[in-house]
């Protein structure tokens, strides 16, 4: 699966590349589902020593065996197959925590665990203009309710219903790195009950 | 010349009511028989005496209770007043600024006495008498700007200045026009107006930015922005949406005039000494649509003003349903007479 191109949309929107391997002291590569192909892909097309000094932290998701022996099989210096970024997310902490200057950190697969690890690695004082980024896969957003703050994980759908609060909320395209979320905003406050039927997020 | 507080309310009741005297001084925003987005910044220095142009920050009958309202709002939801780690001096600045400016426009009401980093704040309206240490914010029952915005009307949004950019990393945001703290908290210039429509297109925000990265210490800029509210209702955020929204529906005929408000931001900018920051007050005023027709002038205008707005702008600005029974009130002031150029009423 090739990466994704979404519709043209507000500044605040986030926009994704392509990995690109760099020149660095080592090479972080965090990604989930359809990610895993990224990962192939920035692997084959970097120099030999690479792997030497890459750290592959893997979600599966939905594409369950697909890339794990793959992934497994490159000979990265580490190699981790989580179960979900929750269970991930220390680990990801740990490593940035003694990361050295020339780190470099590539992030492929959904928004939402690109948005999280994006903000770890913020967190410990790396620029987010210095982390590459691929989309790969599932366009599900994850999403922050206005209204009582619960995050919804993996939104398909616009409008959609609040898992926190069970307000019907539109899916808007403004995004908060710091909170690694898309805002949602009820959908029925003015005319309430009149809940357009969900359609998928483009 | 003291001020007199009212004791009102901007929410349930709404007992919220403009003076005579405060219409007079009403910031209303349209110079010209239309609207369009612009920068349209010019120095924050003194205009007419009496005008909300007048002094750095502007108190007026409502400072009490909007000061009350700013409790409640904090109260039910603490998110509304956030600042990240390393804004504690931009909040110390901001403190000394309105201070300083208080005590020297109104000091009848406000007065600041300094000795060293000993300080000694009075204010009298919200019978406030404090002595705290400057820069040690355990002596303070709040974080600086927590303590000082509790006590100053408008929203304040704390901007740090730094790689060509602002970033809105502190904010104490309580009356605003449905955008939320919680959410932009650590954006940038850019990012945070995200949402705003047609104004990134011409160019707005870059010609805006550019301005404000230049203001220098001492020579703060001013501005105007609006929309319109239906109630005196302080509070129009996004996190309380759900439950405010529906009285845009409230709206009839009848009681338009005094119903739909129309909401005014005097926005300014202080560049702050110590931090290289900006602080970027937002002062909401209020008034109804009965209140603004009494100047004819201002009548005859809102009306122009309101029917030609472009679609995207009565929808981003949260009224196109509304839009034509607004009209249908306003065109009763219109007689199609020309306006003057210019703000004030009578000219």
């Amino acid at each position: 699966m090739a990466k994704t191109e979404f519709p043209k949309s507000i500044i605040s929107r986030p926009v994704y590349g392509e990995l690109e391997p760099r020149n660095g002291t080592s090479h972080l590569l965090i990604a989930d589902g359809e990610g895993g192909q990224a990962i192939l892909d920035v692997v084959a097309k970097a120099d030999d020593g690479f792997l030497d000094r890459a750290h592959i932290i893997f979600i599966p998701k939905d594409t369950k065996e697909k890339y794990v022996s793959k992934l497994e099989s490159l000979g990265a210096k580490q190699c981790y197959t989580g179960p979900s970024y929750e269970a991930a997310v220390s680990r990801i902490r740990r490593v940035l925590s003694d990361a050295s200057n020339g780190l470099q950190i590539y992030l492929a697969g959904s928004e939402g665990v690109m948005g999280q690890a994006q903000r770890e690695a913020m967190n410990v004082g790396y620029p987010f203009q210095s982390i590459q980024t691929e989309h790969r896969g599932s366009k599900a957003r994850r999403m922050q309710c206005v209204h009582c703050k619960g995050i919804t994980e993996d939104v398909i759908t616009d409008p959609f219903v609040c898992s926190h609060c069970g307000l019907n909320l539109f899916v808007r395209d403004h995004y908060s790195r710091r909170l690694a979320a898309f805002q949602g905003v009820c959908i029925d406050a003015e005319d309430p009950g009149n809940v357009p039927d969900p359609v998928e997020i483009l | 010349m003291g001020i007199e507080f009212k004791k009102e309310t901007f929410r349930g009741d709404y007992t919220f009511s403009n003076s005579p005297e405060a219409m007079k001084r009403f910031p209303f925003p349209f110079d010209k028989d239309s609207y369009m987005y612009a920068v349209n910044m010019e120095p924050h220095t003194p205009v007419r005496e009496g005008s909300v142009y007048y002094n750095s920050f502007d108190v007026d009958e409502h400072y009490v209770s909007e000061m009350a309202d700013r409790a409640m709002v904090l109260d039910e939801d603490p998110l509304r007043c956030q600042s990240l780690p390393h804004m504690e001096l931009h909040g110390w600045d901001l403190l000394e600024l309105i201070m300083v400016e208080k005590a020297k426009d109104y000091p009848d009401l406000f007065q600041l006495t300094r000795d060293g980093d000993k300080w000694h704040w009075v204010n009298k309206p919200l019978g406030i008498d404090d002595k705290f240490t400057f820069m040690d914010a355990s002596t303070l029952p709040y974080g600086p700007m927590e303590y000082i915005t509790r006590q100053t009307q408008g929203d304040f949004c704390v901007l740090d200045q730094r790689e060509d950019n602002l970033w809105m990393d502190a904010g104490m945001v309580t009356t605003q026009a449905d955008w939320s703290l919680d959410f932009d908290i650590g954006m940038n210039f850019f990012e945070w107006h995200a949402p705003v429509p047609l104004a990134h297109e011409k160019g707005i925000f870059v010609r805006a930015l550019k301005f404000l990265l230049n203001i220098q210490q001492g020579a703060p800029a001013r501005r105007l922005n609006w929309t319109m509210t239906v109630n005196p209702l302080l509070d129009t955020s996004p996190e309380n949406y759900h439950k405010w929204g529906i009285q845009k529906t409230t709206l009839t005929p009848e009681n338009v005039g005094k119903k739909q408000h129309l909401r005014v931001e005097l926005q300014t900018f202080f560049r702050l000494p110590r931090s290289n920051g900006l602080v970027f007050p937002i002062r909401c005023y209020l008034a109804c649509l009965e209140d603004i027709t009494k100047f004819p002038k201002w009548g005859r205008r809102l009306h122009r003003v309101i029917r030609d707005l472009p679609e995207e702008l009565a929808t981003y600005k949260g009224f196109i349903d509304n839009r034509p029974m607004i009209l249908e009130y306003l065109s009763q002031f219109d007689d199609g007479a020309e306006t003057s150029p210019g703000v004030w009423p009578e000219d």
